[in-house]
């Protein structure tokens, strides 16, 4: 069955919803099984909508929840497919249990997580906890910072994910409408443009292979359920970074746009610096040039990869700041966050460790203001200027009544 | 850096119409940004949606904005919200009313001393497009205020953008726009 080309041009006005859908259909991919949840619905309806307009050969299957959404693409990836889905929040966190198995049946779906709180109290609006609750399913995660990070990333991650040596599923995430609703200029790729770099879609045991009989979805008990395990763990740590480098250089040759597994913005002198992750990184790099003209050489490290985690990769791109803040958009709810974790477990081993403080900001959509960032790198060059942290080491960003902190 | 915020109900079009502007104005090379608070989500709800538009790539997500035009696009949320807050001392307001401007500054006295201009929408888009949908001629008001771009560069711009929908409601679009461009003061 052919179907239509879709003439674009060369910016779109796109929100990060759009852009995804545009990247699902431009790749062509085969099935999608979906469960509707808000910020992400307009991913999986523009693929619909592209399929019933005969923009793609493919299929959409409409199922009860977001554990049969995640469960439909298990299977029509092990089936040989080119398999993707969106989801957000209460879905994503429906679908956890299917994710690893996702992952541990080495399968390569792209899932596109529109980032949004976890209830209760129930919230639509945008924060990473359902990014957080994923970090640990074996999944590869790309984190974009705008709409048009939100279409490139997408094509990156079927590159990345169903090359041969890595059949790993991966997510594209993207900040719940901070971004998913957001609409900014996207340059964009020509279908044919689009679909060479991706390339056609080639099958791995699969199980419409018939010539070739395998099993999927196999027990293993404690006679190999650890090597298994393992070789998973051991192609996230060996492997993925490489083929990610490759398919960023390449996409940089094709379209121009360069990314990194961390974005550094203005850290070759500076003496304090933010790592966050999503919109914020773009907000951060906006009031650390701001802070520069203040005489507060102010620099921003956003993470592009979160899994796997890019441990010399952030050491290196922090190894000459003085002060660093951690910020986490997701309730660490009785430890520091995340990011302050991992930060320090890259640098507890290098020579040279900075000051770090860790922030946690933004819940349930709540604003992440310049002023809020122009406080908090101020509060870093104090703590450089003291030689110490001046404050506790978890700290809240924009939370009313007595101010929060811990440790 | 321009920044707009649009005063509207869920349902009345404001984030279409945000999104349209920031389609128009990236055809000229400038960057665009459009986004909404969605609120409730409820159809009828108060809601806002912004633009920000700039020479360089907008980086600012922070939903915080200090607005150098404020449109409001329902008439009764110059009453039931704060259609000023967060202003600058030289916001520009257009505002959708039956009223006069004079009329409508003393019946709000929060807009008083600010730079007003007032245009019935809601009666040009009934008796244009057939439906209180005030988006489209806000924007030709916007358009006649702000000088922005020639009324048919936007116009022909706007119809791209309208496409998808039948001639006829495209038409009576181009009419709300230049009717409201004609009618705002």
């Amino acid at each position: 069955m052919a179907f239509d080309k879709m003439e674009l041009q060369k910016i779109e006005v796109w929100d990060g919803n759009f852009a995804a859908a545009q990247a699902l259909r431009q790749c062509q991919i085969d099935v999608v099984a979906a469960y509707p949840i808000t910020p992400s619905t307009p991913i999986v309806e523009g693929y619909a909508k592209f399929l019933s307009d005969n923009y793609i050969e493919g299929e959409f299957v409409m199922v009860e929840s977001e554990h049969a959404a995640m469960s439909g693409c298990v299977g029509a990836a092990a089936a040989g497919g080119r398999v993707a889905t969106a989801t957000s929040s209460q879905g994503f966190a429906l679908m956890v249990e299917v994710l690893y198995q996702a992952s541990g049946m080495r399968l390569p779906i792209v899932l596109n997580v529109v980032n949004r709180a976890l209830a209760a109290p129930l919230n639509v609006n945008g924060d990473h906890s359902d990014m957080y609750l994923g970090r640990d399913s074996g999944w590869i995660q790309l984190d974009a910072f705008a709409p048009q990070e939100a279409y490139d990333l997408n094509f990156i991650a079927f590159k990345v994910a169903e090359d041969h040596d890595i059949r790993l599923p991966a997510m594209v995430h993207q900040d719940g409408f901070m971004t998913s609703h957001t609409a900014q200029g996207v340059y964009t790729l020509t279908d044919d443009e689009a679909y060479g770099f991706v390339g056609e879609y080639k099958p791995m045991n699969d199980m419409l292979d018939f010539e070739h009989p395998v099993t999927h979805g196999v027990q293993t008990e404690e006679d190999w359920h650890f090597e298994h395990k393992a070789r998973q763990h051991n192609d996230l740590m060996t492997k993925v970074f490489p083929k990610i480098q490759a398919a960023f250089d390449a996409f940089e040759k094709l379209s121009g746009r360069k990314y990194n597994i961390v974005e550094k913005y203005d850290m070759n002198d500076a003496d304090v610096c933010v790592v966050c992750m999503g919109t914020s990184v773009e907000t951060a790099r906006e009031v650390a040039t701001e802070m520069r003209e203040k005489g507060i050489k102010a620099g921003v490290v956003g993470l592009r990869v979160i899994r796997p985690f890019p441990f010399f990769e952030i050491a290196e791109a922090l190894k000459d700041v003085k002060a660093i803040a951690a910020l986490d958009r997701s309730s660490p709810n009785g430890a520091p966050g995340m990011l302050f974790n991992e930060i320090a477990g890259a640098l507890f081993n290098t020579d040279k460790r900075a000051l770090l403080s860790g922030y946690v900001y933004g819940l349930g959509g709540r604003d992440l203001t310049k002023a809020h960032l122009v406080s908090l790198y101020t509060e870093l060059q104090a703590n450089v200027d003291a030689g110490k942290v001046t404050t506790q080491l978890q700290q809240f960003i924009g939370v009313r009544g007595p101010k929060l902190a811990f440790l | 850096m321009l920044e707009i915020r649009w005063h509207s109900r869920a349902g009345q079009g404001a984030v279409t119409g945000a999104k349209g502007l920031a389609d128009v104005i990236s055809t000229t090379g400038k960057h665009v940004q459009a986004f909404a608070f969605y609120g409730s989500a409820k159809r009828g709800a108060a809601m806002t949606a912004y633009n920000r538009v700039d020479d360089k790539v907008v980086m600012n997500h922070e939903k915080y904005m200090e607005p150098d035009f404020v449109f409001v696009i329902d008439p009764a949320l110059v009453y039931t919200s704060d259609v000023t807050i967060n202003a600058k001392e030289k916001t520009i307001y257009i505002i959708t009313t039956h009223m006069s401007t004079q009329e409508l500054v003393a019946s709000q006295p929060k807009l008083e001393g600010k730079e007003v201009y007032t245009v019935d929408c809601i009666k040009i888009a009934q008796e244009t497009i057939g439906k209180a949908i005030p988006n489209t001629p806000m924007l030709g008001a916007f358009m006649k205020i702000s000088g922005m771009y020639d009324i048919e560069f936007f116009k022909d711009s706007m119809k791209r953008i309208l496409r998808k929908l039948p001639q006829k409601i495209i038409d009576a679009n181009m009419l709300a726009i230049q009717r409201a461009f004609d009618e705002v003061k």
